[in-house]
């Protein structure tokens, strides 16, 4: 057989691993998402450039890995020499004294290259904590075909009012084909990053200068109100349980025709391999309202020391080998262009080979239109697109989407869950000592 | 009968247990109790200090307490009720002569196997989903619209999938309190013109009862903590249909980081924990005696 | 005597038996069959139950990521470790409430049952800590020692039921003829109690082998048991049933196979003095 073949050769493999012991060995934690699998796979790259190098790899899920890193940098135990974490954690961590800075990475790792929209939000007092891997922002793809057949055209940058009217062209529920797929799974990774960047081009936001939450305002039941609506019109059913995989899935078998979600989804949307309708997808700026912000938000995947790490200096090369321009070129070479981490560097952009690619310049588009120091219409007190980088957020949010959850399955009405969003998160800030 | 030796001889070899489990109970127990009058927020180092009953205060007036706790409650009692009828019925006809017996005594066993992450990853994806799950298909095929078991009957999914998980243990369990039923006994009672219901209900039943005990009993221990079947599926949600007391001590702890709100909850899970063990003992409990 | 059954009402108990049966497996032979599919087959709609292009690239690509075997390891360890040392704990326990119980034998018994009944994560952050300063964190020995404590209480009231129901009067033979207290436990009463130490043995092992908020929370690598294995198989982004359904295959079938064959072993065993 020779899947005990390959078993027995992996068992053999680790065994020579622990007995060659001289080499010093790394714990990288990271989230089982495509891109990171695809590292781990390259991994014989960096151990040949560093020969006295191990890495053993730590793949979880998304929300496990959250908790297991947080709990681990906060308690200082000490598992992990690199983790990855997004642009939530970084400025709050930083903030903590909890990561190692990067500042001081060579010349030729090039940090200048980093996108300035991505690099600000990693940065804490002009001190870089943690170095991109790959970013995303969020924009709408859609079918081309069923565009057609509605008789619209999709602008390149539409407004909410066109993708309400298009989504309600474009169901057909009897062919099991809905307008629109978005998010309506809880979370504050999940329905929430979708909602509170939507807000912000309603004119919404999650607290104003006092840190009051606002979910009493009209702008939110605005908001809220488009998306049930919308979502009840032309959604699929069981739209409160969808997140990105389910939607990813619905869109790939051909079920929805517009999807408003993460850049990264581009790759594999137009992957032949896995979409039925690869070929047909058509991409397009997340929508606004004609209040100057867009519905799109921006995030990126990073890699982090803790600090108080005892392996610091092989961390350090593993975090500029997995971010460096080289890497890029290392898995173009292996995999093709299409499959690059994409949304990190401006050079990337800037090769005419990746230029190509038809989500390229709508990514990188999306990704400069992300603001996360004013990421609303009016003033705010945090940082951050899709969330607010302090602590209580995501137990918040993840309250506050439980509530928006429920209103999309229908059991409870969109009143008494804003009504419901105000009274917790105003506990929260309460007894967290925002509010006086 | 037990000599004044054997006695003592006789706690010797208890304590090993009793301090293990005593220190495994006292020592979290009073870290979690003195986290629980502290103000402990694992992200924010440095704002600690004795804050009296605040936490309690906050969790206990948490708008999701009250429907954590009733929702335990039925979790709880849902699971029981299904798993102890159906596990009666199952033992029953795994009782009666009839081909393939232990083929079949292993396929109804299987769930018990399964790791509750997998089994709750399985339903959810590729059972309850409403567009590419198996019941969607089904219903489909039936001309039915297909029902969205996460996001409408949230907590009465929960229920089914950890039935699936516990209905072979009360089978076992009951299978063999079956075999050891007197066939004598019921066939003098056919004999006298006994129905069948009233063969079940005076003959079977009151010998089972025991076994029912039993598992009731191991079962409700599992079932207060239940927690992975619904991070995996629902999240406690939509709203809070489906959070427990244990997936609101979660949220607290694991999701906010709030060590000291998290333990309050812990302290008051343990209390209302106890009062249900006190409750089923005081039911119950004189059927286990020995 | 056994009554007289006919054919037919064994006709129906069969038929009404394998039906009840497969419905109840059914779930689990799914999960098999969808490991044998394409990512693109296993949400394909309609589903097909046996009609597609049968392929092992999902276990190729799980055994490519994953070192499948390392974690396997881990969960023999870990649950057959603690297992093994909560029997050595549990046993004279369980024979010292037999044997020579007094007035609060039962309260004893019923206090080891409440201590199941701590929430694991109200109690995760300060177990942590006290991992850390031990250097317990990603060890086996530190998960060995957390999953005999959960389950001890199980392992003592099981056997303390099984050594109930052996009569005293041949441990005080035994005596009689000048045995000590432990060559009467190691080579009278455990023999006698072997079936009863034998489901115990499997109860827990499985219990231990399923167990998933302490084995995910206190490890990282080394350590790692299948749970962990499975947690990285879980949602991530882009398509997954095919590759979960392989994963979870692996995961379950050693215990899978362990409990079938010692199914009747188990069975014999598993009454928790519920049968009298």
């Amino acid at each position: 057989m020779k899947l005990t073949y390959r078993a027995l050769m992996g068992a053999c493999a680790v065994a020579a691993l622990s007995t060659g012991a001289t080499a010093e060995t790394i714990t990288i934690a990271t989230v089982n998402n495509g891109q990171m699998i695809q590292m781990q796979g390259l991994t014989d790259d960096f151990t040949a450039k560093n020969p006295d190098i191990d890495v053993e790899w730590v793949t979880l899920e998304e929300n496990i890995l959250r908790q297991r890193v947080t709990t681990d940098v906060a308690t200082k135990g000490g598992q992990y020499d690199v983790m990855t974490i997004g642009t939530y954690e970084v400025p709050i961590w930083g903030k903590q004294g909890w990561l190692v800075p990067l500042s001081d990475l060579p010349e030729s790792y090039d940090a200048d290259d980093i996108l300035p929209a991505i690099r600000g939000g990693l940065t804490v007092d002009g001190e870089l904590y943690a170095a991109p891997f790959y970013g995303e922002s969020s924009m709408v793809m859609y079918r081309r075909d069923l565009m057609e057949a509605a008789g619209l055209e999709m602008p390149e940058a539409p407004t909410w009012e066109f993708i309400g009217e298009a989504a309600r062209a474009m169901t057909d529920r009897d062919a099991e084909i809905y307008g629109i797929c978005l998010r309506g799974k809880a979370g504050w990774g999940e329905n929430m990053a979708f909602l509170t960047a939507m807000g912000n081009s309603f004119g919404a936001r999650w607290f104003d200068m006092d840190w009051k939450p606002q979910f009493d305002t009209e702008a939110w039941a605005n908001t809220l109100n488009f998306y049930i609506n919308l979502m009840t019109d032309a959604g699929p059913p069981g739209a409160s349980s969808n997140g990105f995989n389910e939607n990813l899935a619905l869109f790939q078998t051909g079920k929805c025709g517009m999807w408003i979600d993460a850049t990264v989804a581009a790759s594999f949307v137009t992957n032949p391999a896995e979409s039925t309708v690869a070929d047909q997808v058509g991409f397009a700026l997340a929508p606004d309202n004609g209040l100057g912000k867009r519905g799109n938000w921006l995030w990126a995947w990073s890699l982090a020391i803790p600090a108080g790490t005892q392996k610091e200096e092989a961390a350090k090369k593993f975090v500029e080998w997995a971010t460096s321009k080289d890497y890029l070129e290392l898995v173009a070479a292996k995999d093709g262009w299409a499959n690059v981490p994409p949304g990190t560097r401006t050079s990337l952009y800037e090769n005419p080979e990746y230029a190509e690619i038809p989500f390229a310049k709508m990514t990188l588009d999306s990704i400069n239109s992300a603001d996360p120091n004013n990421p609303a219409v009016d003033p705010v007190p945090y940082v951050g697109v899709q969330f607010a980088a302090i602590p209580e957020f995501q137990g918040i949010a993840t309250a506050v989407g439980q509530q928006f959850s429920a209103a999309l399955a229908g059991t409870t009405s969109v009143e008494d869950a804003l009504a419901n969003a105000q009274n917790l998160a105003t506990r929260e800030m309460t007894r967290a000592g925002y509010i006086k | 009968m037990a000599t004044q030796h054997s006695r003592s001889a006789a706690r010797l070899m208890i304590s090993p247990a009793v301090l293990l489990l005593l220190g495994w109970m006292i020592v979290p127990l009073a870290m979690t109790l003195y986290f629980s009058f502290q103000r402990y927020n694992l992200l924010m180092p440095g704002q600690g200090g004795f804050v009296g009953f605040e936490n309690y205060r906050y969790f206990l007036s948490d708008p999701a307490f009250f429907s954590a706790l009733t929702n335990t409650l039925l979790l709880v009692g849902g699971v029981l009720f299904i798993t102890v009828v159906g596990g009666v019925f199952l033992a029953m006809l795994m009782d009666q002569p009839f081909w393939g017996q232990g083929i079949v005594r292993v396929l109804v066993i299987a769930p018990f196997f399964v790791m509750p992450t997998v089994s709750a990853l399985v339903w959810k994806n590729m059972f309850m989903n409403p567009v590419s799950g198996l019941f969607a298909f089904l219903a489909k095929g039936l001309g039915l619209e297909p029902f969205d078991f996460l996001a409408q009957a949230p907590l009465m999914s929960i229920i089914l999938i950890v039935s699936w998980q516990w209905l072979p243990f009360a089978t076992l369990i009951l299978l063999t309190a079956f075999q050891s039923l007197d066939s004598e006994q019921l066939e003098a009672a056919e004999m006298d013109g006994a129905s069948p219901v009233s063969r079940f209900l005076f003959i079977m039943l009151p010998h089972l009862s025991r076994a029912i005990t039993v598992v009731i009993l191991i079962q409700t221990i599992f079932l207060l903590s239940i927690f992975a079947e619904i991070l995996v599926t629902t999240n406690g949600g939509p709203g809070t249909a489906s959070t427990n007391l244990t997936y609101l001590v979660y949220a607290q702890s694991l999701l906010q980081f709030d060590v000291g709100g998290g333990s309050a909850g812990g302290v008051i899970a343990i209390i209302l924990a106890n009062i249900v063990a006190i409750f089923l003992m005081r039911m119950i409990g004189k059927n286990l005696e020995t | 005597m056994s009554r007289a059954v006919s054919t037919r009402r064994k006709a129906i108990t069969t038929a009404a038996a394998w039906t009840i049966g497969l419905a109840i497996f059914f779930p689990i032979l799914w999960t098999i069959i969808t490991s044998f599919k394409t990512e693109a087959e296993a949400i394909a709609s309609p589903p097909s139950l046996f009609n597609f292009h049968w392929t092992l690239e999902n276990y190729f690509a799980v055994q490519e990521r994953s070192n499948y075997f390392r974690h396997f390891w881990n969960s023999v360890v870990i649950s057959l470790g603690s297992t093994l040392l909560g029997l050595a704990i549990a046993i004279p326990a369980a024979w010292s409430m037999a044997f020579v119980p007094t007035k609060r034998t039962k309260d004893v018994l019923m206090w080891m049952l409440s201590t199941k009944m701590l929430p694991p994560v109200g109690v995760l952050i300060p177990i942590y800590l006290m991992f850390r300063d031990t250097g317990l964190l990603d060890t086996r020995i530190g998960l060995v020692v957390v999953l005999t404590l959960i389950n001890l209480p199980i392992i003592v009231w099981m056997l303390f039921t099984y050594f109930k129901e052996i009569p005293g009067e041949i441990l005080e033979a035994s005596r009689m003829d000048g045995a000590t207290l432990r060559s009467e436990i190691l080579y009278v009463l455990t023999p006698m109690a072997v079936p009863g130490i034998a489901s115990t043995l499997l109860l827990n092992v499985i219990l231990a082998w399923n167990e998933a908020f302490w084995t995910l929370n206190l490890t990282a690598a080394k350590a790692a048991p299948l749970t962990a294995f499975i947690a990285s198989y879980s949602s991530p982004e882009g398509l997954f049933y095919a590759k979960l359904s392989a994963a979870s295959t692996m995961a379950i079938a050693p215990i899978l196979i362990l409990g079938w064959f010692s199914q009747k072993q188990l069975v014999r065993g598993l009454t928790f003095g519920a049968v009298k």
